[in-house]
């Protein structure tokens, strides 16, 4: 077979296309059926979120944040409040930690669930594994509502605090949720984990090694599949991480299967630290009083957390005025591109869905 | 097993000492957090944080650029996975035309390569021997560089952004 030659024939992949997650291009030369190069084109979805956070107070970033990682619009606020805080110095009070937690590890299970669904989907499952998961989704979104009001973009978080307390019916509806969850975790791992389609098509499916993780700078899931233990929950804990009882899950050789796997476990262990929280939380004022415009002295900070994508930094300088002076985001997702090339190469097209599937990736990050 | 404890956050006198004991003439200025590096050392000193077993900076966090209209200032977020350490160095880059340049450290930390295609095309640093050195937000033909700070804007859109 080998005899035969054939031309390199280049193709786009994208921008409108239903497993780029959003609008996202992938110039491919492929030989036959093997990818032989792959260049990502990016910025469908640029909106300068850096130029215009300069130009907004620091409390009215917040909602730039929402609309970068669409899907994990806690985590993002998280991100950017806790850098503030750093900043200006502003005390957080324990019961509103306590809420920050929950809701980002909400917002983890949530958008993991949309990272498995969508891998399934590309994997030829078409919309019906993905149901599943955005049934169990749309509970979680449901749960947002309640504490804020929004469903995906949700500025729930402020410098010091959260913007409201939890309302008296959230709790029960937590309780609920925590009882049932599990069950549908198993349900969802009784169709996937064991399914020989899907062990065929993702074991030993775009491997990526720590030591190139790790020199590409990539985190989250991603990095920890290739069994790298590394995550800033346990490593540089904020909040009250460093007060909880979880586990770090990793992968074992770093395959599509193993990332999957993560994020399931990821799951499950973002369970058990919910249910810490609601045990122990404390009663008390959820938001520290700051001053309408916030002026943080002059001085840069780098701050960042786990989001469900990997590590989100914000790095923010300050000029002593009432919006940053530099605004710049470490996104997880664009940086965890940076591999996509050569993960891609020597794998067949059909591969070239799964693998670009299952590192998880949001426009609405990757372009900012 | 990771353990349950902050990153360190290495004192940038003392790294600095390190780094200049290692590489004469390389630190231009220290302070309790960074260390300003010249920029003609950057890719020596790099890759000396990276190789020597003692500072181990594996991992390449974060690299951004600010215009702070004089200079530009690059930072650079280093971390070590082994020690659960962290180092800022910078560095400055005066002028402020096109031909702006900073050696690129794709070549010591691959991570490096979409963030300095980035720096370049929102900040307009050129970064010399990067091996891909193309916009990646906007797209070939945008005319200036949105972050920097005389940046004005278009008034229209330029028509070959179908490239």
């Amino acid at each position: 077979m080998s005899e035969i030659r054939t031309e390199p024939v280049t193709i786009n992949l994208g921008p409108q296309h239903p497993s780029t997650h959003g609008v996202f291009r992938l110039r491919v030369t492929f030989d036959g059926e093997v990818v032989v190069d792959a260049e990502p084109v990016l910025g469908y979805l640029h909106r300068g979120s850096e130029k215009l956070a300069e130009g907004r107070t620091y409390v009215q970033c917040v909602t730039l944040t929402d609309r970068m990682d669409y899907l994990a619009s806690m985590s993002n606020n998280l991100a950017y409040v806790s850098a503030i805080e750093k900043l200006a110095h502003i005390e957080v009070p324990e019961r509103a930690q306590y809420i920050r937690v929950i809701s980002v590890e909400l917002q983890r299970i949530a958008s993991h669930l949309m990272a498995t669904g969508f891998l399934l989907n590309d994997l030829g499952a078409l919309a019906t594994p993905l149901m599943y998961c955005f049934r169990e989704r749309e509970r979680i979104l449901d749960l947002f509502e309640m504490l804020c009001g929004a469903r995906i973009t949700l500025s729930y978080m402020r410098p010091g605090g959260v913007f409201q307390d939890a309302p008296e019916d959230f709790w029960p509806a937590l309780d609920t949720f925590l009882r049932d969850m599990p069950g549908y975790i198993d349900e969802l791992e009784g169709l996937i984990t064991g399914n020989e389609i899907v062990l065929t098509r993702t074991r030993d499916v775009g491997i990526l090694t720590d030591e190139m993780a790790i020199n590409s700078s990539i985190t989250g899931p991603m990095l920890r599949a290739t069994g790298v233990e590394w995550d800033l929950r346990r490593a540089n804990p904020y909040e009250i991480y460093e007060s909880l009882d979880f586990d770090v899950p990793i992968g074992a050789i770093g395959d599509t299967f193993d990332r999957y796997l993560v994020r399931v476990q990821e799951m499950r262990e973002s369970l058990r630290i919910i249910k810490q929280c609601v045990q122990r939380i404390p009663n008390g004022s959820v938001r520290t009083e700051t001053p309408y415009f916030i002026r943080p002295p002059l001085g840069d900070v780098y701050s960042a957390i786990e989001s469900p994508k990997g590590e989100l930094g914000f790095y923010v300088v300050s000029d002593g005025g009432i919006s940053p002076y530099r605004w710049h985001v470490r996104a997880p997702s664009f940086i965890n591109l940076t591999v996509l090339r050569d993960m891609l190469i020597g794998w067949k097209m059909s591969d070239l869905i799964v693998i670009f599937g299952s590192i998880d990736i949001v426009l609405g990050e990757v372009d900012r | 097993m990771i353990a349950n404890s902050m990153t360190k956050v290495l004192s940038g006198i003392e790294m600095g000492n390190m780094i200049s004991d290692a590489i004469p003439g390389s630190v231009l200025d220290s302070n309790e957090t960074d260390v300003w590096i010249g920029k003609d050392d950057l890719l020596r000193v790099s890759r000396y944080l990276r190789d020597e077993k003692q500072t181990d900076f594996s991992f390449l966090t974060s690299i951004t650029a600010i215009d702070y209209i004089e200079y530009f200032e690059l930072v650079y977020h280093l971390l070590s996975m082994r020690r659960n350490s962290s180092l800022i160095i910078k560095s400055r880059c005066y002028g402020r035309d096109e031909e702006l340049s900073m050696p690129s450290l794709v070549e010591v930390w691959k991570g490096a390569d979409y963030q300095e295609r980035e720096v370049w095309d929102l900040m307009g640093i050129r970064f010399v021997d990067h091996p891909n050195l193309k916009r990646i937000l906007l797209w070939e033909g945008f005319d200036g560089h949105p972050l920097r700070k005389d940046y004005l804007g278009q008034d229209e859109v330029t028509e070959d952004y179908r490239e």
